[in-house]
C-alpha cells in the first residue's frame, strides 16, 4: 500500500521514494522524485545532483543544516527525522530553513511524528507530515489547536493565520 | 499586576481543550503510558508515589487575591485541603485525580492561570525577586520583563522539546533574591556604559547532580534585543546540548564542555544573523507592560516604629518577618509557611483563603510567593502591622523565623516524590524540635538550611548555608551535610563536611556546627562568612571527633 501523508492539510499518497526504503535500492530509476538521507547525500553529492528527477534530503537531528545551503535551490523537498518523541532539533532545522534561508519547497517531518506535535512543527515551517496511518485522517484538526500565538514565527505549515498582539 | 487580554485567554482556554482531549484519549486507551507521559509532562502533571502531582504556574510568584482564593478552593474540592508552594514560586497539588485534571485546568483558566510548561524539557516558569517593585535596593522592577519572557517562552514553537528543562530567573536588585546564579539563564537588569538600561546575561548555572554557578555570556545587552538574544542562547543549546544522557543534558554541561568563551562565540554568531529578524521589544511594548505593574495608590505616610511599646512576640515578628519598603510608612510582610509541625511551604485551603482576604484588606489585593517557600504581603502600612500580625498569629502564619535557621527550604521528599531517597519533611520536623528556642535562633542570626531528598536537588541543598542531602544506604536514610553555600549575589556551592550521618543524628550534627560558629564568630559575622573565613576543618573536626568519642 502506498504511503499516505498529510501535506498542506490534505491526506495524499506520497509521490516521493525514499532511498533505503524497501524497493528503493541503488538501481532506482532516474526520474522519480527521490529523498536521500543526508549521509548518502554528503557521500555522493555530485551523483545526486546529476540525477534529473526531483531531489529531496532528510536530515538526522545532528546533521548540520547549514551544509545544505549552497545547493538549496536544487531541493524540492527537505525534511527532518524525529527518532523519538522528545527529539527537538528538527524544530530548529525547520525554522532556520524557512526563516534564515527562505526555503520554499516541501518541508517534511518524519519518524516519531504524532498529531500532538503538528501544531508546533507547522509553526516551524513543516508542511508535510508522515504520521501513523491510523492517525492520519483525524490529524488535520491538530493544525487548528491554537488560534493565537505570542511569538512571531514563519507558520508556513498552518492553514489559517494566527492572531498576534 | 498583569491581566489577560483576549490573546492570553484564548491560549489558556485552547490549552485546556487540548489537554482534555489528550487525557480522554489516554483514558480510552488510545495513547500508551509513554505517549501520554510526553504530553502531560509539558502540562505540569507528574505521576508520583501516591497519585498524580499537578504543578500550577505562578508567573514570577505573583498572585491576585482572587487567584489565591481559587487555589484554595481547588485544594479543598479536588485535593486534600492543602497545596505546597515550591522554591520556584509555583504551587503543587499532591493528590488530584487524573480524570479531574482537565477540570482543574479549566478552573485555573477562569482566573487567568495555567500549568503550562511547569514540567518537561521546555522553558519553565520565569522566576524573580519576591520583593520586586518594593525593595529599596532595586534598580528597576523586573516584573514587566518577566512577563515579556513568560509570553515569549509560552508554546515557543522551536523550544518545546529541549534536551532538558530550562529555567530563567530575572533580578533587578543588588541583592539577588531570585537565585539567578543557579539558573540555566540569569537575567540581571543593569545600566550600560552611558547609563542606558539593558541586561547582563548569564548562563550555565544550576544545581542537581552537578552544581555550577552561572557565568556571564554578555556583560551588556540593549534591552530591545532581550528576546532575540535569549532565542540564540536557546538555539545553541537546543542544537548542541547532549540528549544521550539525562544527567549531562542541562545547559551547564554544554557551557562547561565548550568553555564560556566558545559558548559565547556560538551564541553571538547566531545572534548576528538573528537580531534584526527576531522579536524586538519595542518602546511601546515596554510602556504597555510597565503599565500593568504600576505602583498601587500608596498613601502619604510617615515612617514609624510600630514595634515600640508592643509585646515581645510582636516585636520579634516585626523584626524578622517584615522587610524594608521603598515607600515611607509601608513594610513588606512575610507570611510564614514554616510552622514547626507543618511541611515547609504547605498551606491549607482555609489559610489560602484567609491570606487572600488579608491581601485585600492590607496589601492592595496581591500576594507573592518567595523562593524560600513563604508568602509576602508586599504593601502593608506600618501602622496596620500589629492588627495584621494578630490575625496571622491566630492562623499559625506568624512563626517569627524568616531568615533564621528554621526557615528551611525543603523538597517534598520521600513522603510524596517517587525520586526521593529520604523523608526530608521528617528531618525538617526533627530540626524544628531540636531548635525551638527563639533566643538561640535569633542569636544565630541570618542562616539558611536547604534540604533535598535526593541529588536532583529540588531543595537547593548545594547553595544552603547548611545543605542537607538525603542519600540511600542499603535501604536506610542517611544525610550528607554541606556548609558555606549561598544562593545570593555572593553565590557559592557548599563544601561537604565528611561522611553522611544517620537520620537520627542530623539535629545533633547541626548543633555541633552551630557551636563552632558561636564560639568563633567575629562581631556581626554571619554563619556563612565564618565558614568562609575558617574553612571547613574546624567544623568537620567538631562533628566527627564527637562521633568518634561517643
Amino acid at each position: 500500500m502506498p504511503r499516505r501523508l498529510l501535506r498542506d492539510g490534505q491526506v495524499v499518497e506520497d509521490d516521493w521514494l525514499i532511498l533505503g526504503d524497501a524497493g528503493t535500492g541503488a538501481d532506482i530509476g532516474t526520474d522519480a522524485p527521490l529523498i536521500v538521507p543526508f549521509e548518502q547525500w554528503q557521500a555522493d553529492r555530485a551523483r545526486w545532483l546529476e540525477r534529473p528527477g526531483r531531489l529531496g534530503v532528510i536530515l538526522a537531528p545532528a546533521d548540520p543544516v547549514e551544509s545544505l545551503i549552497p545547493d538549496l535551490s536544487r531541493f524540492a523537498l527537505l525534511g527532518a527525522e524525529f527518532p523519538n518523541p522528545s527529539e527537538g532539533r528538527g524544530y530548529t532545522q525547520g525554522r532556520l530553513l524557512r526563516e534564515r534561508w527562505h526555503f520554499g519547497g516541501e518541508l517534511r517531518a518524519r519518524g516519531y511524528v504524532r498529531r500532538d506535535h503538528l501544531f508546533l512543527l507547522a509553526r516551524c515551517g513543516f508542511n508535510s507530515f508522515e504520521l501513523p496511518d491510523g492517525e492520519i485522517d483525524e490529524a488535520r484538526s491538530a493544525l487548528f489547536t491554537f488560534s493565537a500565538a505570542y511569538q512571531p514565527s514563519n507558520d508556513a505549515g498552518l492553514l489559517a493565520p494566527l492572531a498576534h498582539r | 499586576m498583569y491581566r489577560y487580554d483576549p490573546i492570553d485567554q484564548t491560549l489558556v482556554d485552547e490549552r485546556v481543550a487540548q489537554f482534555r482531549d489528550q487525557t480522554r484519549r489516554f483514558l480510552a486507551g488510545e495513547l500508551t503510558d509513554d505517549e501520554f507521559r510526553h504530553l502531560r509532562l509539558r502540562n505540569g502533571l507528574y505521576i508520583q508515589t501516591h497519585a498524580p502531582m499537578l504543578r500550577v504556574a505562578i508567573p514570577y510568584g505573583l498572585l491576585s487575591s482572587r487567584q489565591l482564593r481559587a487555589l484554595g478552593s481547588i485544594a479543598r474540592r479536588y485535593d486534600r485541603g492543602y497545596g505546597h508552594f515550591t522554591t520556584r514560586q509555583n504551587l503543587q497539588y499532591n493528590w488530584p485525580k487524573l480524570e479531574t485534571v482537565p477540570d482543574i485546568l479549566a478552573e485555573l483558566a477562569a482566573v487567568e492561570m495555567h500549568a503550562i510548561q511547569t514540567s518537561g524539557n521546555c522553558i519553565r516558569n520565569t522566576t524573580s525577586d519576591h520583593l520586586a517593585g518594593v525593595a529599596p535596593d532595586e534598580l528597576e522592577d523586573p516584573r514587566p520583563w518577566c512577563e515579556i519572557i513568560r509570553q515569549w517562552s509560552t508554546f515557543h514553537p522551536e523550544f518545546t522539546y529541549l534536551p532538558r528543562k530550562f529555567k530563567i530567573a530575572v533580578s533587578g536588585a543588588s541583592r539577588d533574591r531570585a537565585a539567578s546564579l543557579v539558573h540555566d539563564v540569569g537575567v540581571h537588569l543593569v545600566r550600560g556604559p552611558a547609563g542606558e538600561p539593558g541586561f547582563r546575561i548569564l548562563a550555565g548555572g544550576g544545581l542537581g547532580r552537578t552544581p555550577v554557578i552561572g557565568q556571564i555570556v554578555r556583560e551588556f545587552l540593549p534591552r530591545e534585543h532581550l528576546l532575540s538574544y535569549l532565542e540564540s542562547v536557546l538555539r545553541v543549546y537546543n542544537r548542541e546540548g547532549r540528549r544521550d544522557n539525562i544527567h549531562k543534558a542541562r545547559i551547564k554541561i554544554l557551557v562547561r564542555t565548550l568553555g564560556i568563551e566558545e559558548f559565547r562565540r556560538r551564541v553571538e554568531a547566531d545572534w548576528e544573523l538573528n537580531r534584526e529578524k527576531s522579536p524586538r521589544v519595542s518602546e511601546a511594548d515596554i510602556v504597555r507592560m510597565r503599565g500593568y505593574f504600576a505602583p498601587p495608590d500608596y498613601r502619604t505616610l510617615p515612617d514609624s516604629d510600630p514595634a515600640a511599646g508592643k509585646s515581645a512576640p510582636f516585636r520579634a515578628w516585626y523584626r524578622y518577618n517584615t522587610a524594608e519598603h521603598k515607600i515611607a510608612g509601608y513594610r513588606a510582610v512575610y507570611v510564614s509557611l514554616k510552622k514547626p509541625d507543618v511541611a515547609p511551604g504547605d498551606a491549607t485551603d482555609a489559610q489560602m483563603e484567609l491570606i487572600a482576604d488579608l491581601a485585600d484588606r492590607y496589601s492592595f489585593g496581591e500576594v507573592r510567593v518567595t523562593h524560600s517557600q513563604n508568602l509576602v504581603l508586599a504593601d502593608v502600612e506600618q501602622a496596620k502591622a500589629h492588627e495584621l500580625w494578630r490575625v496571622l498569629d491566630e492562623a499559625g502564619l506568624a512563626t517569627p523565623n524568616i531568615g533564621t535557621l528554621t526557615d528551611m527550604i525543603c523538597c517534598p521528599g520521600l513522603d510524596f516524590c517517587s525520586l526521593a531517597n529520604a523523608g526530608s519533611i521528617g528531618v525538617a520536623k526533627s530540626i524544628n524540635e531540636r531548635f525551638d528556642d527563639y533566643d538561640y535562633l535569633y542569636d544565630l542570626g541570618e542562616i539558611d538550611i536547604k534540604m533535598s531528598g535526593c541529588m536532583n536537588a529540588c531543595g537547593h541543598h548545594h547553595v544552603g548555608n547548611i545543605g542537607i542531602l538525603g542519600v540511600d544506604k542499603s535501604g536506610e536514610e542517611w544525610y550528607q551535610i554541606t556548609i558555606g553555600g549561598s544562593a545570593g549575589a555572593d553565590a557559592a556551592l557548599g563544601s561537604v563536611i565528611g561522611p553522611s550521618v544517620p537520620k537520627a543524628d542530623v539535629p545533633e550534627t547541626l548543633a555541633r556546627l552551630l557551636q563552632v560558629y558561636l564560639e568563633r564568630r567575629l562581631p556581626e559575622e554571619r554563619f556563612v562568612e565564618t565558614v568562609r573565613r575558617l574553612g571547613v576543618k574546624p567544623f568537620k573536626e567538631r562533628v566527627y571527633a564527637a562521633t568518634a568519642a561517643a
